[in-house]
């Protein structure tokens, strides 16, 4: 390789490189929920991040978009480090959409309104325009007809599905995911994750922290193994549901699968 | 028989003449019709003011409490507003209305040439400002933690989540105890007539002292407060109902 390829390589992997985490630390008080978080997150990537309850999954999602301030360590976006208190942090959250496992719509506010309140306020939306979108957006996770009802009137799947679009409604660049189907019933799981298989195959940038190893199978480009508030291994999913290369992996998919 | 029948227009006869003389001679029932609208035009200025001052104390503190992550200078900034606000909240609930009524008028406005009906709506707004705080406050803090970071992950502000997301639901769920706390308000600005102020409360106890009656000036005073404050826990009652029926 002479330098030259070295250099077009190093450019072209830093353009496509949306987030940087770079030895990201965690504390809440004297508990370390993350320490020595290192990953680059590429454009069109499906990074699914699966272990055991309290290994920091959460806590990760949350300090990429800053709902959680990192104690120690950089988050890069687009370039920009978010830890840094001198961005304006709510700029970038525009660009990253975020989806909860309860869902967090709006009650006091109309399908519509969840939909189209931060385009007008924040990208300055018409509300004409605004409403347009949001209605594509609807129809095409089924729900077009839901648009003047309020959330309380939606089932689990559907009001998860709103979530989705309201989040990109906002044109994210990335679409983080907190275990989006784990409070739902079992027969809702299949409508929400088909709505996120659409997004993937679009080549939506996403993170996922979630418990359906099929789906993260299918979907994922990477899988990443936590426990303990690290990241103790990282891998396409072929490779790593068969041939895990730790034993903390093999333990937890053996108990998992 | 016939004695007992002479009784009762004995009695009936004194209540006319005394009713006469406490509200007819003179006119005395602008008194009270007077010192009503008196009452309601303070409860409701200082109503106002409460809402205002209650809100904006609420938002200071429960800001405090949960915001995290703020550089030095607005940390500092914060936690001496915080500060402020529980002395507030402390010194307002810890003392009798009516003495704080008192000191406005006559320590700290003592050497001020102002409108006595100003100072009681200041006195009263300031002391309701800090019930509706509480009120506020513990509506604020019932709304889910998902709330505030559903609004912040879509690139709200802090400021445009609250005004937007957690304050229209806050205000909401506190709808009934703020209307309670207007009913309170109403029923303790009758110590205006502490700093001379002729309200319900004091017409009632002007015509009791011209007539030397004070049973039927202060039953009537009574009366009319009860209309007043049944009519508007009422007005409650169903507002809750509305609330509960549009329940999202
Ligand atoms: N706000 C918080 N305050 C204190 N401890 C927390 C907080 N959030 C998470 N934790 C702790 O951090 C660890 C990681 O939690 P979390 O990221 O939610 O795990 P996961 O999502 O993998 O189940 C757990 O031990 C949890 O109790
Ligand atoms: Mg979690």
């Amino acid at each position: 390789m002479t330098i030259d390829d070295r250099n077009t390589r190093a450019g072209a992997g830093d353009e496509n490189i949306l987030i940087r985490v770079e030895d990201l630390e965690k504390r809440f008080g004297d508990l370390v929920a993350l320490s020595q978080i290192n990953i680059d997150i590429h454009r069109g990537e499906v990074v699914v991040i699966i272990g055991p309850s309290g290994s920091g999954k959460s806590t990760f999602l949350r300090t990429l978009n800053m709902l959680e301030d990192p104690t120690a360590g950089a988050v890069y976006f687009n370039g920009v480090n978010l830890a840094d208190l001198s961005v304006n942090i709510n700029v970038h959250r525009q660009k990253m959409g975020m989806v909860f496992q309860h869902f967090n719509l709006f009650p006091h506010m109309t399908i519509l309104k969840n939909l189209t309140a931060a385009p007008i306020a924040l990208l300055k939306k018409s509300r004409v325009e605004a409403e347009e979108d949001a209605m594509r957006l609807l129809v095409r996770v089924g729900l077009a007809e839901k648009a003047q009802e309020y959330p309380a009137m939606l089932s689990g799947g559907q009001k998860q599905r709103v979530a989705i679009v309201r989040a990109l409604a906002m044109n994210p660049d990335v679409m983080l995911f907190d275990e989006p189907t784990s409070a739902l019933d079992p027969e809702m799981v299949g409508e929400v994750l088909e709505v996120m298989r659409d997004l993937a195959r679009e080549g939506m940038t996403m993170v996922i922290v979630t418990h359906e190893m099929g789906f993260a199978r299918e979907v994922g480009s990477r899988i990443v193994f936590m426990d303990e508030g690290q990241i103790v291994e990282e891998a396409v999913p072929e490779v790593f549901f068969t041939t895990p290369r730790r034993d903390r992996t093999a333990q937890f998919l053996r108990k998992i699968l | 028989m016939e004695a007992f029948w002479d009784t009762l227009q004995n009695a009936w006869g004194t209540l006319q003449n005394s009713f006469e003389r406490v509200f007819i001679v003179d006119d005395r029932w602008t008194l009270l019709a007077r010192g009503l609208g008196l009452t309601l035009f303070i409860t409701l200025l200082a109503a106002l003011l409460g809402l205002a001052l209650g809100f904006l104390i609420a938002i200071v503190r429960s800001t405090h409490d949960k915001v995290t992550g703020l550089k030095p200078a607005p940390r500092a900034a914060l936690n001496i507003l915080n500060g402020i606000a529980k002395l507030y909240l402390t010194v307002i609930r810890g003392t009798p209305v009516v003495v704080q009524l008192m000191i406005i008028y006559f320590v700290v406005f003592g050497a001020v040439n102002i409108s006595k009906v100003v100072v009681a709506v200041i006195a009263f707004g300031i002391n309701s400002g800090a019930y509706v705080a509480e009120i506020v406050r513990s509506g604020i803090m019932s709304i889910e933690r998902g709330q505030m970071e559903a609004g912040r992950s879509l690139g709200f502000s802090y400021a445009q989540t609250m005004v937007r997301i957690i304050l229209p639901q806050a205000f909401k769920n506190v709808l009934p105890s703020l209307g309670n706390e207007i009913i309170v308000l109403l029923k303790e600005t009758s110590v205006s007539g502490y700093i001379a102020l002729e309200d319900l409360a004091k017409g009632g106890d002007i015509i009791r002292s011209i007539t030397y009656m004070a049973f039927m000036p202060l039953i009537v005073v009574a009366l009319i407060y009860l209309t007043v404050v049944v009519f508007l826990s009422h007005l409650v009652t169903r507002l809750e109902r509305r609330l509960r029926a549009s329940d999202h």
